[in-house]
């Protein structure tokens, strides 16, 4: 067995699970186990990628070659094997939750919900081991498409309006910013493949740096930079496993990794830091990070809240590669890892609580703690984890995004970082302090279905096991930068 | 036999149409008429298959036609750059003949069918004609060939919409004034040279040096042509000849008629004037065509997402798109013309799918396919659905089609060339063009349904040639190789005659 073969039976998992998913739609038992078994597989070759990566292998093949320059080629980078183990891990406790969800809520469509779901974990692998700008920017695309029969799912004019914002800001920031920029770089380069150096110094003067990567940051829509960050709140139209995988995962993770691989792969962190041409970047997504810590106070939908959140810690990753130094890229890379544990476990959270009980809004939660309280249990350690209070695995990255701070010398970042710690304090504690500490207004049925539960207090653990056991993500990060 | 089809093949390809036109024209039996006019496609695309052979290791097979030599006589050339719009022509004409035969008798009054064939394989014959002849008044003939009979394809849609009358109508006017000012063109340059062979009137004219009756003659052969290939502000007659004209009609016209005029643009520019660029410093003439189709790309854009019928919008989605081929060629740099003979040949797949696609929406709902009539006939129809949300997305350039590569190079040619800015403004309209097709894509798929029609059953001769289209649209997306190898090597060719 090849060492390749790994990498394909990751990537074609997926892919075989979409073909099928339509063919049992008369079967849904059949149908629904094609999920957990399909993540199981994934995770497991994504697993045996890692370790062969970490064991010094270089893994890569070209799929297709379009012309001399062009080609589709897949290779295995350290923040790739980083987000290829999210996306599958998080896919199987996914699919379990999701099964729960679509029948405890009795949704329609759930075939073609299925089938666009394994498609979209697809684009996901892809764009982790993708090994040019082509091929990344392929299922980067690929992936904004399979979302959206997902987003619109419901098929309300509501429903329908997100979508097409939805599309209408990652499609055209990629058509418009993303793909000139990828241009620039075949024309200045004659090539499109990463390196772990970066392929970019001594091919362009230093004052265009800050404009190229503008034209990066600002492409990659999934990232949610503001001010192109309105399509992440408008996806919340979407089912809560949805929001859960897609919109706390793998888009915005497939966001936030091509930013980071863009930073080092394709200018390289030495060469940013030599031109200071991310200087730019680090204020703008501070202040992402705040102004959107800022309106998540504001939202009583327990959704929207979360989507506001989930588009501050995207800030927190872009930060990472902003800054620039070996360990605040290494902080970034964890925190994708410990920001999807994390704000999986409250989308899960919100999700059981909605199909219990069919509440969606902040203030109607007071004293639900009492009826769900595994639910709000999670729900607080997930908070804690995104906070970033030890022994929860969300410390670590805040740990590191400090440090390459202080290396840095960018004092007024820890300032920023520590007030956005404590408005995460305010906005997400609120939510667990109301449901168990509240007096219970109204008499609410709650009928609670089992696989909605399980996954979400199981997520919760995870972020715990993560503090623990952080060893083998730390020697993975350590080979970001290549041996 | 067989030595003597392939060394008479350039006039094989453009005789075995015209002469079925003939014998279909005489047939009362319209299944006949059909099956004939399948045959001569398909014979047609067979030498056209031969001939790509031949050119690919001659290069170059000139062909006199009764063995007079030019300048007396009229010559035939095929070369790296003509074998890509006759394979279009011929690909596509195949194509077209075989989906056709449901739509033309149901459109079209039982006693004109044969005759509409005939007209069919007289508009391929007159498009192929076009394009091998390298003879300046032969060109015209079959200019004249190839427009009247169009012309009077789009005319018959008036059984099903009178409005028909009216387009083909101002078609023909149109046409005729680009074919004499084409023509007019010839005579100037005819009197200064006193040639019409292309080849010699390329040598000929630098040495007049600075002379106005070839700058005359140059502008109204320009003028004359670009009415044809329908490039903006000179498209006026374009949107409602596609919109009312029999549906395999509007197939074949999108997808080669104004290709084969654009084609004709590059060969007038660089084949006969490209010898005397720098005497006529024809650079300002490229910024007026650079603008131009910029100006077609945002004018076709929009007007396409403020119209309601679908086959007039895809049709002025076509004036913007002929505007991202234009801006290539007005690039004139090697990677500038190789994106447009990429996008000629990926537009013509993206076209032609996408016509055929509403064309058979509309034969099993037997009504005009406008905005609302298409919601929710995407899950009834779901192979037509398929493809058309294929072709769709390939004309918004989703990578993995063909419309992405087209993109890619033509993207890259303008940045060497202009800098930031054009390739700015070209994906601006690219992402314009995303509100539109998002409007189709979301009514076929997600609006209830607005007909009441019984359930639906897809016919294979229908989906078949469709599905084909739509394959060639994902296969030539991802196997780009031959498309671009073969359109640089054109780029190449036709710039080494500049001087």
């Amino acid at each position: 067995m090849t060492n390749e073969f790994y990498i394909y039976l990751s990537i074609l998992t997926p892919l075989i699970s979409f073909f099928i998913t339509p063919l049992l739609s008369s079967n849904p038992n059949l149908r629904d186990s094609l999920g957990p078994i399909g993540g199981i597989i994934t995770f497991y070759s994504s697993l045996n990628v890692a370790s062969l990566f970490l064991d010094g292998e270089i893994l890569s093949f070209t799929f297709f070659q379009i012309s001399e320059t062009l080609s589709i080629s897949f290779k295995i980078t350290g923040l790739g094997v980083i987000f290829g183990l999210v996306a599958s891990g998080l896919w199987i406790l996914a699919s379990i939750y999701t099964i729960g969800y679509m029948r405890g809520n009795k949704e329609k469509n759930q075939t073609r919900f299925f089938t666009f779901y394994s498609i979209a974990i697809f684009a996901a692998i892809c764009i982790a081991y993708s090994g040019n700008l082509l091929t990344l920017f392929i299922f980067y695309e690929v992936l904004t498409f399979s979302t959206y029969p997902l987003v619109a799912h419901k098929q309300n004019e509501e429903a329908k309006k997100a979508g097409r914002l939805y599309m209408g800001i990652l499609v055209g920031t990629s058509i418009v910013f993303l793909l000139p920029a990828i241009i620039i770089v075949w024309v200045l380069t004659g090539s499109l493949d990463f390196s772990t150096n970066g392929i970019l110094k001594g091919n362009i003067s230093n004052e265009y740096v800050p404009f190229l990567l503008a034209l990066f940051a600002f492409g990659i829509g999934k990232a949610a930079l503001m001010p192109f960050h309105k399509w992440l709140p408008a996806a919340m139209v979407a089912p809560t496993p949805v929001s859960a995988l897609l919109h706390a995962v793998a888009v915005v993770k497939a966001g936030v990794f091509s930013m980071l691989v863009v930073i080092t792969y394709v200018f390289g962190i030495d060469f940013l830091s030599e031109t200071n041409g991310a200087v730019w970047l680090i204020w703008i997504s501070s202040i992402t990070l705040l102004l959107s810590s800022c309106i998540a106070i504001t939202k009583d939908d327990l959704k929207a809240r979360l989507a506001y959140s989930t588009i501050s810690q995207l800030s927190y990753i872009v930060l990472g590669g902003a800054i620039a130094t070996n360990i605040a890229v290494q902080g970034a890379a964890i925190h994708i890892v410990m920001h999807a544990v994390g704000k999986i476990t409250l989308f899960f959270a919100a999700g059981a609580i909605y199909v219990a009980t069919h509440l969606s809004k902040i203030s109607d939660l007071n004293g639900m703690g009492k009826s769900m309280p595994l639910t709000f249990i999670a729900f607080f350690i997930g908070s804690l984890s995104i906070i970033g209070v030890p022994p929860m695995g969300g410390s670590w990255s805040k740990f590191y995004l400090m440090l390459g701070s202080v290396e840095k010398d960018y004092l007024l970042v820890i300032y920023i970082l520590a007030i956005s710690t404590l408005l995460n304090v305010y906005y997400l504690l609120e939510i667990p302090a109301k449901a168990f500490f509240q007096q219970k207004r109204t008499n609410i049925q709650v009928t609670k279905h089992p696989l909605t539960v399980y996954p979400t207090f199981f997520a919760a653990l995870l972020t715990i096991i993560l503090f623990i056991y952080i060893e083998p993500l730390k020697d993975i990060t350590n080979l970001i930068f290549g041996n | 036999m067989m030595p003597f089809i392939v060394k008479n093949l350039p006039i094989l390809i453009v005789i075995t149409p015209l002469m079925f036109s003939l014998i279909v024209a005489v047939l009362n039996n319209y299944r006949l008429a059909w099956t004939l006019s399948t045959f001569a496609s398909f014979l047609t695309m067979i030498f056209t298959i031969l001939l790509c052979f031949e050119v690919s290791y001659k290069s170059n097979i000139s062909y006199y036609l009764g063995n007079w030599p030019p300048p007396l006589g009229i010559e035939y050339v095929i070369d790296r750059i003509s074998i890509i719009p006759i394979m279009i022509v011929s690909v596509i004409g195949l194509i077209a003949t075989l989906f056709a035969h449901n739509f033309f008798t149901l459109e079209i009054d039982e006693k004109l069918v044969s005759k509409t064939y005939s007209l069919w394989l007289l508009t391929i014959a007159g498009l192929i004609g076009l394009i091998t002849t390298a003879d300046a008044f032969n060109l015209f003939v079959f200019l004249e060939i190839s427009s009247l009979s169009a012309v009077a394809l789009v005319a018959l849609g008036s059984k099903v919409d009178r409005k028909a009358l009216v387009a083909g109508y101002n078609y023909l006017i149109l046409g005729a004034v680009g074919a004499t000012f084409y023509v007019i063109g010839v005579g100037l340059l005819y009197g200064v040279t006193g040639t019409l062979n292309m080849g010699d009137l390329a040598q000929k004219i630098p040495a007049l040096g600075l002379n106005k009756s070839v700058i005359v003659a140059f502008t109204f052969m320009m003028l004359g042509i670009m009415v044809k290939a329908a490039v903006f502000p000179l498209h006026i007659w374009l949107p409602n000849a596609y919109a009312y004209a029999p549906s395999p009609v509007s197939v074949l016209l999108a997808a080669t008629a104004t290709k084969v005029s654009i084609y004709i643009i590059v060969r007038i520019s660089y084949t006969i004037f490209g010898s005397s660029y720098e005497i006529y410093s024809f650079e300002s003439l490229r910024y007026i065509l650079l603008y131009l189709a910029i100006l077609a790309m945002f004018a076709g854009t929009i007007m396409a997402i403020f119209e309601k019928d679908v086959k007039k919008l895809l049709a002025h989605s076509s004036v913007a798109q002929i505007g991202y081929i234009v801006l290539g060629i007005s690039l004139a740099t090697s990677p500038g013309i190789a994106s447009s003979f990429i996008h000629l040949i990926n537009h013509a797949l993206i076209k032609a799918g996408l016509f055929m696609s509403i064309a058979a929406m509309g034969y099993y709902t037997s009504k005009r396919i406008d905005v609302k009539t298409i919601a929710g006939l995407g899950r009834q129809l779901p192979i037509t659905f398929f493809s058309f949300i294929i072709c769709a997305l390939s004309l918004a350039g989703l990578p993995l089609t063909v419309g992405f590569i087209s993109k890619l190079y033509l993207i890259k040619a303008a940045y060497i060339s202009e800098g930031i800015w054009l390739p700015f403004l070209i994906l601006v309209s690219s992402a314009l063009s995303l509100i539109y097709i998002w409007k189709l894509i979301e009514g076929l798929w997600y609006n209830e349904k607005s007909l009441k029609i019984e359930k639906i059953k897809e016919l294979p001769e229908i989906y078949l040639p469709l599905l084909v289209i739509t394959f060639l649209n994902v296969y030539f997306g991802i196997d780009a190789g031959l498309i671009i190898d073969n359109s640089f090597i054109a780029s190449d060719a036709l710039m080494s005659g500049i001087k």
